[in-house]
C-alpha cells in the first residue's frame, strides 16, 4: 500500500501534466505484480472494490477517541478519510515500517473476500496496519472518492512512457483486460506476447480527432480526405454478440440501462461508432433536436415511458470496428464506411441512420459549409482521411475536427489567482465578467475563468496589471480595480454556452480562453450578460 | 499563594506583579524575559531585556544594536533573583538559544515553556523537563491531526524527488530562524553535499548559526541578479516561502516548490499555498509530544496558550488535569 499511498500524496499536489506522467511511470516501473496492476485499476477508474460508508467509519473512530476531539479534528481538516487517516492512532506515534504493511494486492483481495458482516472489523484491523498516509489511500479508495486529476488516458500514456509502446496499442488492449494487468505488464516489459482478446463483446477504446490548427490543412491535398457533419451529440459505442447488446459512452461507460428504445432495436451483430442523439432519424424526416434536449436523457440508471415518448433517441452511425467477430479496424475508412452502409440500411429506419458525408473539392468550399451549417444541431465538419485504419486515440493527422468558430465577449477582469509550476510567480488566472442589471445597480458580474490563450509576453502585461491595480487579496486571490473607465478588458473566446443553475450569472461557457488584450478598451465597452443569455437562447431554437 | 498572583495574562502579555517583568510581551515593556528570538516573541523597544545570549545576538541581528535599553544574558540553570522572585533558564529545544523560563516564590513554580519541541534538532539544545506547579505550554500543533513524523524521512522525499525531476530546480520553503538552518543541517545529514542556495534574507542568521559551531556545509546566496537559469538545475533552494511567490522565484528553471512545516501535514494547506512537496518538519510539538510532555511532568496545573488551546484543555479534562486557556494574543507563529 505505501507505494501507491506515496504516489497519491505526490500526484495530488503536483500540476503538471509531465509531472504526473514522470510518477506514475516510475511507480509502475518499481512496483512489483499484482500491486501496480491494482494501482493502475484504480488511477483509471476500473478497480471493483467492496465499498464502505462513511457512518460506518465515523463509528469505528468513535469507538477509540472521544467525539470532541474528534469534532474538533474533522473540523479543522474538513475531509472524513484525511481526518480518520490523521487521528486513527489516538495520540500514539506511528511505528509502522513499510515493510511491514499490508500491500495493495493484499488489501484488494482480502476487502473483496468479505462478508457482509466482517467487513466492519476488517477495516478496523487494516487501519491499525497501515500508516498515515496508507490509511488514507485505502479510506479514499473504499469509500469511492479518489479525486486526483488523473485520467484513465494520462494512466495508459504512462504506461506508453515506461515501456516504450505506442499508447494506441495499450489502448486497443485495454477494455479487454481486467485487474491486475499481469499480462499486459509482462508485455510492457518484453517478458511475453501481446496479449490476445478473448471476444470482442467488450468496449473498445474509440478514435479521436484533433482540432484543426493554423496552417494545419494547407499541407494536406482535399482529395485525399472526406468530410462528414459533426453532430453536438455525444459520442457512443454500440455492441452486440449472441444476444448481449451494450450502449457504451465515449469513456466506456455501461449506458445500456437509459438508452432501451435504441438498444431494443439493434439487430445486428458487431461494433459501431456514432454519435447518439435525440429527435428523428433523417431517414424518418423528424429533425435532429438540441444537446439540451440530450441531457434530459443522460445521467440516468432507468427512464420513464414518458421519457421515451417525449425523447426518443436514435444513432447516426459514423463507423464499423467488428463485423460479426471480424476485427475491420485495419481497413481503410471506406472500406469500413461501405461495410457500415450495409448494416445500417438493413437497421430500424427510426432509430439507425449513417451520418451523411459533405461533398466538398477545396478546403475554403469546406470552410463556407463549416460557417454555415445546413441544421442548427451541427457544431462543425469531421475531416477524415480516406486510407484511415481505426485507431484508438488522438493521433495527429487521419482524423480532424473543425468546428464553427468559437463565441467571443468583451468582458473585464476582475479577480486573478497565482499559477502553478512555472507560473507559480505569475497571476495567470482570470475571472472576468460582464456588465449587468443588479440589486445594486449597474455591475459587473463574475461570469467565468480562463488560464490560457496569452502568450507569455502578454501574461508578463496580466500580472503587472494585477500587481499594480489590486484592491483586495483572498488568500492567493487578488481582486483587481474594475471601474467604468478604468480596468483591463480581455476578448474571452470559447466553444459553447449553456444555462447553469451553479453560476450566480446563470450562464456556464464552454473551454473559455483568452483571445486577445483589448488594452484599447475600455471597462465601459465590455459585454453585459444579456449578450451571452441571448447566445444560450440562440442556440437552443 | 494563588498562582495567578506569580503570574497573569495581561493586553501586553504574561505579567509578573512581583518582580515586575514581562515574558515575550507583545507591546514595549519596562523589563522583559524573552524565550527566543522569533519575532512574535522577540520584540524590540524594551527597556531592560533578560533573554540566553543567543537569543540576544539574534535579536540584535534582526533589530540592531538598539533593540533594547540594556541586556542581560542568561545561562541554562543559573538562578536569578527579580525582586524576590527566583526566575532560571532551561533549554525548550525549539530553535537556536531557545528557552524555558522557571519562576518560583515561595514554593510555587511556574514554567513558561515558550515554543518547544521533543524530537531530535541537531542545531539545538534539546528540551530539558522541569518539575513545576503550572505548566505553561504552547499549543500551536495542538489538535490529535498532528503527527509530526521523522524529519529524516521527509528530507528522504525531497531527495527523491530530486533523483525523479533532475532538471527542476526544488525550491524548499523555510521559515528564515531556526527552521532554514534545521533543514540545511538534516539535508546534510541525510548524505547531501551538492551546493545549497539561499535567499538573502537567510544570510545573516545561517552565518550566525555557523559561528555558533553549527556546520551547514556549502552554502551559496542566489540572489545573484540576472543569473542563467541554468546555474539552478536541479539545485536546492532554501528561502522565507513569501519569496517562491515574489518575482524573485522566475530565476529558477521549472521550479518545484516544497514547504518545510508541520502545517503540510494537511493536504489542503498544502494545496492552497501551490506546495508540491510538502515536508512534515516542525519545530513545535505535535500532538503525541504535548500528551507525552505533560504526562511526564505531570504539573498540578496547566495553562494553555497560542494555537489549538480548547483541544488539549479538552484532553486535560479527560485525564482529571485542571486546566485553563491563556487566549493571549499576538502570537503570530513565525516558526512554522
Amino acid at each position: 500500500m505505501k507505494p501507491f499511498a506515496t504516489l497519491l500524496d505526490r500526484l495530488v499536489l503536483t500540476p503538471s501534466r509531465n509531472g504526473k506522467l514522470t510518477l506514475l511511470a516510475d511507480y509502475f516501473r518499481d512496483t512489483p505484480d499484482p500491486d501496480r496492476g491494482y494501482g493502475l485499476a484504480a488511477l483509471a477508474g476500473a478497480l471493483d472494490l467492496k465499498s464502505v460508508k462513511p457512518a460506518m467509519l465515523r463509528d469505528l473512530v468513535l469507538e477509540r477517541m472521544d467525539p470532541v476531539l474528534f469534532q474538533y479534528s474533522y473540523d479543522y481538516v474538513g475531509d472524513l478519510a484525511e481526518t480518520i487517516s490523521l487521528v486513527w492512532d489516538g495520540g500514539r506515534k506511528d511505528t509502522i515500517d513499510d515493510e511491514h504493511q499490508p500491500r495493495l494486492g493484499e488489501v484488494v483481495t482480502r476487502m473483496n473476500s468479505l462478508g457482509r458482516t466482517e467487513v466492519r472489523s476488517a477495516v478496523r484491523d487494516l487501519l491499525d496496519r497501515l500508516d498515515t498516509s496508507s490509511r488514507f489511500a485505502f479510506l479514499k479508495l473504499v469509500t469511492g472518492a479518489l479525486r486526483i486529476g488523473v485520467s484513465a488516458r494520462l494512466a495508459k500514456q504512462a504506461l506508453s512512457d515506461m515501456s516504450g509502446k505506442d499508447v494506441t496499442e495499450i489502448e486497443t488492449l485495454w477494455h479487454g483486460l481486467t485487474p491486475p494487468y499481469e499480462p499486459l505488464f509482462a508485455w510492457l516489459e518484453g517478458r511475453a506476447d501481446k496479449p490476445v482478446l478473448a471476444t470482442p463483446a467488450i468496449f473498445h477504446s474509440v478514435m479521436l480527432a484533433n482540432p484543426v490548427e493554423e496552417g494545419d490543412l494547407e499541407k494536406l491535398d482535399p482529395a485525399d480526405y472526406a468530410a462528414e457533419w459533426k453532430w453536438d451529440g455525444i459520442r457512443i459505442q454500440m455492441s452486440s454478440y449472441g444476444g448481449t447488446r451494450k450502449l457504451y459512452s465515449r469513456s466506456g461507460d455501461d449506458i445500456t440501462g437509459a438508452f432501451p428504445d435504441v438498444v431494443d432495436a439493434i439487430n445486428f451483430e458487431g461494433v459501431i461508432d456514432g454519435e447518439l442523439l435525440i429527435g428523428g432519424t433523417a431517414r424518418s424526416n423528424n429533425p435532429t433536436r438540441t444537446f439540451s434536449d440530450l441531457q434530459q436523457r443522460l445521467n440516468r440508471k432507468t427512464v420513464t415511458a414518458r421519457m421515451l415518448d417525449d425523447y426518443p433517441a436514435f444513432v447516426r452511425a459514423y463507423d464499423l470496428l467488428f463485423q460479426g467477430e471480424m476485427d475491420i479496424r485495419a481497413e481503410t475508412f471506406f472500406e469500413r464506411r461501405g461495410r457500415l452502409g450495409e448494416v445500417i440500411a438493413r437497421a430500424p429506419h427510426d432509430r439507425f441512420d449513417l451520418s451523411e458525408l459533405v461533398p466538398f473539392s477545396t478546403w475554403n468550399e469546406l470552410d463556407r459549409l463549416r460557417i454555415a451549417p445546413p441544421d442548427p444541431v451541427i457544431e462543425g465538419v469531421m475531416i477524415k482521411k480516406k486510407d484511415s485504419p481505426y485507431q484508438a486515440g488522438r493521433l495527429k493527422g487521419p482524423w480532424f475536427k473543425w468546428k464553427r468558430d468559437p463565441y467571443n465577449i468583451d468582458a473585464v477582469m476582475l479577480y486573478a489567482q497565482r499559477g502553478h509550476g512555472k507560473r507559480s510567480s505569475y497571476y495567470s488566472d482570470f475571472t472576468f465578467g460582464v456588465w449587468a442589471e443588479t440589486a445594486d445597480g449597474e455591475a459587473l458580474v463574475p461570469v467565468g475563468k480562463a488560464y490560457f490563450g496569452f502568450t507569455d509576453a502578454e501574461l508578463e502585461i496580466l500580472d503587472k496589471f494585477v500587481r499594480d491595480n489590486t484592491v483586495d487579496r483572498f488568500g492567493p486571490v487578488r481582486a483587481v480595480r474594475a471601474d467604468p473607465d478604468f480596468g483591463f478588458v480581455l476578448e474571452v473566446a470559447f466553444e459553447g454556452i449553456n444555462r447553469s443553475t451553479r453560476h450566480k450569472s446563470g450562464v456556464a461557457m464552454r473551454f473559455p480562453r483568452i483571445a486577445r488584450l483589448r488594452q484599447d478598451k475600455l471597462p465601459r465597452d465590455a459585454d453585459r450578460l444579456s449578450t451571452l443569455t441571448a447566445m444560450v437562447d440562440a442556440k437552443g431554437s | 499563594m494563588k498562582p495567578e498572583a506569580l503570574l497573569h495574562p495581561t493586553p501586553a502579555g504574561l505579567f509578573c506583579p512581583i518582580g515586575r517583568f514581562h515574558v515575550d510581551p507583545v507591546r514595549p515593556v519596562e523589563r522583559a524575559l524573552i524565550t527566543h528570538g522569533h519575532s512574535d516573541h522577540a520584540r524590540a523597544g524594551h527597556a531592560k531585556v533578560l533573554a540566553t545570549r543567543q537569543t540576544l545576538d539574534i535579536m540584535r541581528l534582526r533589530y540592531g544594536d538598539g533593540f533594547a535599553g540594556s541586556e542581560q544574558a542568561a545561562t541554562f540553570g543559573e538562578e536569578i533573583d527579580i525582586d524576590g522572585v527566583r526566575v532560571s533558564f532551561h533549554p525548550a529545544g525549539h530553535v537556536l538559544g531557545s528557552a524555558q523560563i522557571a519562576i518560583e516564590k515561595g514554593g510555587l513554580r511556574i514554567v513558561v515553556s515558550g515554543d518547544y519541541k521533543r524530537g531530535t534538532d541537531p542545531t539545538c539544545a534539546p528540551f530539558a523537563p522541569v518539575t513545576c506547579d503550572v505548566f505553561i505550554t504552547e499549543a500551536t500543533f495542538g489538535l490529535p491531526v498532528f503527527h509530526h513524523p521523522d524529519p529524516r524521512d521527509e528530507i528522504a522525499r525531497l531527495l527523491t524527488s530530486l533523483n525523479q525531476f533532475p532538471e527542476r530546480s526544488h525550491l524548499v520553503g523555510a521559515y528564515a530562524l531556526g527552521k532554514a538552518q534545521r533543514v540545511i543541517r538534516l539535508i546534510r545529514d541525510c548524505g547531501y553535499s551538492e551546493p545549497i542556495f539561499i535567499h538573502g534574507a537567510l544570510a545573516k542568521l545561517c552565518d550566525y548559526y555557523v559561528g555558533q559551531g553549527i556546520d551547514l556545509g556549502d552554502i551559496r546566496p542566489a540572489t545573484m541578479e540576472k543569473s542563467d537559469p541554468a546555474a539552478f538545475k536541479g539545485a536546492v533552494v532554501v528561502g522565507p516561502p513569501s519569496a517562491f511567490q515574489d518575482r524573485w522565484a522566475r530565476r529558477f528553471n521549472e521550479p518545484l516548490t516544497a514547504f518545510a512545516s508541520g502545517w503540510m501535514m494537511i493536504r489542503q494547506r498544502a494545496k492552497q499555498g501551490g506546495v508540491e512537496l510538502p515536508l512534515v518538519i516542525s519545530d513545535h510539538c505535535d500532538w503525541p509530544e504535548l500528551l507525552a510532555t505533560i504526562e511526564e511532568i505531570s504539573p498540578s496545573e496547566v495553562w494553555v496558550t497560542h494555537g489549538r488551546e480548547e483541544a488539549l484543555v479538552r484532553w486535560c479534562e479527560l485525564k482529571n488535569i485542571p486546566a485553563r486557556p491563556l487566549h493571549l494574543v499576538g502570537y503570530e507563529d513565525e516558526g512554522d
